[in-house]
């Protein structure tokens, strides 16, 4: 299958800062990649130079095979063709959850006012939020918000989504709702990279796993593998730390 | 237009615009003292539970709010001789009585400001942090030293400082009234001689050069002691 | 102070009008309200609050040294260069209420900058990603997203703007612009014996005026919060 993502010896710095560290790896379509790792392993960092969010200092990112940092590229038409969902959700709090999804279609794609009603209505109902199609984002809960957000991704019709830990602001009860939301993407065959610390959610609905650590990818292995038997140690310390929580209330004395 | 910077360095001109300038930062400097002085008063008259008082605070610190500068400087300038009695009135004849009513109308609406500017620094301290810190072993003194004070202060400076850079430009008005500060200076020297253009290029740069300071001052401050994270 | 405001009330309210121009506090309104927003000063302060929030670096020099400028210096000054050097760009002569305008519009515009801008960075930076993430332009992003809800936020401080306004323009009475200042001048010059009594009631016209309008700003201020703070 053609790669959806094609990352070549992406390179960034924020000062002396070495962000990135020649991160070369690819994704294909229709896969999910849930990337993982430790705070400031770059992880964010990365999948934000995926729509151009962050600039890069070196390498290239292919996106549907379209240089993303090419010089003289229409950015806000590349950046269409990309679903991204933010940890805040990022909802514009002066539109209803309606006019959020309906933003782009309208103003990227062209669609009249119906048809982007229309679209909006159905993904808004795909995401379990028919009946709150018209609530202003501050009516809201957490996880109904970024409901909302994913149905403002997919409205863009874009084959793939990036999640930048979409579930990571939320309270603990409102996780599956989004989380369910996001499998049944899955399983629809969309593309996804997913930068999480659910490790349940990787572990039944990744295809492939990233390990960060230090702005480079230490591992890419099978969810079976990476949970089994990590082969980087760092690896194995964080998985360690996350999912056996309690260690780390030990104190050091 | 040309521009002849020999002529502001004449002997004639030169004396005249320091004169300007030094009563302006000598009317600056007064106005700030003694309304910082009627602030701390203000401030404390606020602390005291008699609501009458409140309320004749209040009143003082909203005519000062919203009645302007050059107004205040009238009614005392024109006004308060009035109902002074004749002695006193004699009394301030016999000094500068333009600058001495400037001083006080300017000081007095200072301190309307500066007084609210206190007020809303402490208010951000909550009283949790002084029943933690008398908790912990401090005296009240030392509490309000290094708990309570520091927390205040990065609220209430910035705003201070922007509200000395206002009386600093506000002293301009007291043209209104013949003091003889860098304004109405600026305008006696055109008047005299017809060069506008160098006269007022050097009042414009006097009056920015000091306000770039004044906000110099505030940025160092805000990131020399930037305000405490809320939460 | 009633028996001047009786005597003298109709000139504080509109000056010698109608036998000559509007003046009086009608035209201290007039002049506020021209010289902070309808089409003048606003538009100019927008423009510098997005070149100085943007990218493009002489731009933002630029607006940043204007704003600098007119915080920098009194008003009296900025009336005084206007003054002078209107009627030698424009080769003629210039009313002194137009005078007088154009030096509020510039002056006003550099606070008004601020207040804009502020509005502007009071944004959670998310709002500028999302809007770009779902391929909308800069403008496009600004004109559905950053916009509406920056300037919904700083409506009470563009009502205090206007407060300060009201006040800042008692000074141009020096050029002979016939607002309620102008007015207590010459009532004064008629009466010279009740100057305590005039300069209150002049005083008194801008406290209630300024009294109300700070009011209203604090209550919509209020409003304003209400509504972001609407449970989630």
């Amino acid at each position: 299958m053609p790669d959806m993502i094609d990352l070549q010896h992406v390179n960034k710095w924020y000062g002396q800062y070495h962000a990135l560290n020649d991160v070369t790896n690819q994704v294909k379509k229709g896969e999910v990649v849930v990337v993982c790792g430790p705070s400031g392993s770059g992880k964010s960092t990365m999948i934000r130079t995926l729509n151009r969010l962050e600039p890069i200092q070196g390498g290239r990112i292919f996106v549907n095979g379209e240089d993303i940092h090419a010089v003289g590229r229409d950015i806000n038409v590349l950046r269409a063709g990309i679903g991204f969902v933010f940890q805040q959700f990022n909802l514009f709090p002066h539109l209803s959850a309606r006019e959020n999804v309906m933003l782009s279609p309208l103003k990227v794609a062209g669609m009249t006012k119906a048809e982007a009603s229309e679209l909006a209505a159905g993904l808004l109902e795909k995401v379990g939020l028919g009946h709150r199609i018209d609530s202003m984002p501050a009516q809201l809960s957490g996880g109904q918000q970024q409901r909302v957000a994913i149905a403002r991704a997919l409205a863009q019709k874009s084959p793939l989504i990036l999640f930048d830990e979409p579930t990571s602001a939320l309270d603990p009860e409102m996780v599956g709702e989004v989380l369910s939301v996001m499998k049944q993407l899955a399983a629809e065959g969309m593309t996804m990279v997913v930068v999480t610390h659910e490790m349940g959610f990787a572990q039944e609905v990744a295809d492939r796993i990233w390990f960060m650590d230090a702005g480079q990818i230490l591992e890419d292995s099978l969810p079976a593998e990476f949970f089994s038997n990590p082969q980087h140690p760092r690896a194995r310390k964080f998985l360690s730390d996350v999912l056996e929580p309690r260690g780390a209330a030990t104190l050091p004395y | 237009m040309d521009f002849q910077l020999s002529f502001l360095l004449s002997a004639d001109v030169l004396p005249l615009l320091f004169k300007g300038m030094a009563t302006t930062v000598r009317l600056f400097a007064c106005a700030w003292v003694l309304g910082m002085l009627v602030a701390l008063l203000l401030v404390g008259l606020r602390a005291v539970p008699w609501r009458w008082l409140d309320w004749l605070v209040a009143v003082f610190v909203e005519y000062h709010r919203n009645v302007p500068t050059v107004v205040q400087i009238m009614v005392w300038y024109f006004g308060m001789p009035e109902i002074l009695p004749r002695d006193i009135k004699l009394w301030i004849n016999r000094g500068d009585t333009e600058f001495l009513f400037a001083m006080i109308a300017l000081a007095l609406n200072a301190s309307a400001f500066f007084a609210e500017d206190i007020r809303s620094g402490m208010r951000t301290v909550p009283h949790t942090q002084l029943e933690a810190a008398r908790s912990i072993g401090l005296s009240a003194f030392g509490a309000l030293w290094h708990v309570i004070l520091p927390q205040a202060l990065r609220i209430s400076v910035p705003p201070l400082i922007n509200r000395a850079l206002i009386l600093f430009k506000d002293t301009s008005l007291a043209m209104a009234i013949g003091v003889v500060e860098m304004t109405y200076q600026t305008k006696a020297i055109e008047n005299l001689t017809f060069r506008s253009m160098e006269v007022f290029v050097a009042a414009t740069l006097f009056y920015l050069v000091a306000s770039l300071v004044l906000m110099a001052l505030g940025a160092w401050f805000n990131q020399r002691f930037p305000p405490a994270h809320k939460g | 102070m009633l028996d001047i405001l009786h005597e003298y009330g109709l000139m504080f309210l509109v000056g010698t009008w109608p036998v000559g121009p509007l003046g009086g506090f009608a035209n201290t309104l007039v002049l506020a309200g021209l010289g902070l927003g309808l089409g003048l000063s606003f538009p100019l302060a927008m423009l510098l609050a997005l070149a100085r929030t943007g990218s493009i670096r002489w731009l933002k020099m630029l607006a940043t040294v204007w704003v600098y400028t007119f915080r920098g210096i009194p008003l009296v000054m900025v009336v005084f260069w206007a003054y002078f050097l209107l009627p030698v760009m424009i080769d003629t002569t210039v009313p002194a209420f137009a005078t007088a305008l154009a030096a509020i519009v510039v002056y006003e515009s550099a606070f008004l900058a601020e207040i804009v801008r502020a509005g502007l960075d009071g944004l959670p930076k998310g709002q500028m990603e999302a809007a770009r993430s779902i391929g909308l332009s800069y403008a496009q992003a600004m004109k559905s997203v950053i916009l509406p809800q920056a300037l919904l936020n700083i409506i009470p401080s563009l009502v205090s703007q206007f407060v300060s306004t009201i006040k800042a323009t008692s000074i141009v009475y020096i050029i002979g612009v016939q607002e309620i200042t102008f007015s207590a001048q010459q009532i004064n010059s008629i009466e010279m014996t009740r100057a305590l009594s005039v300069f209150l009631v002049l005083a008194a016209f801008y406290f209630v005026a300024c009294l109300e309008l700070s009011q209203f700003a604090r209550w919509l201020e209020a409003r304003i919060r209400a509504r972001q703070l609407r449970p989630a």
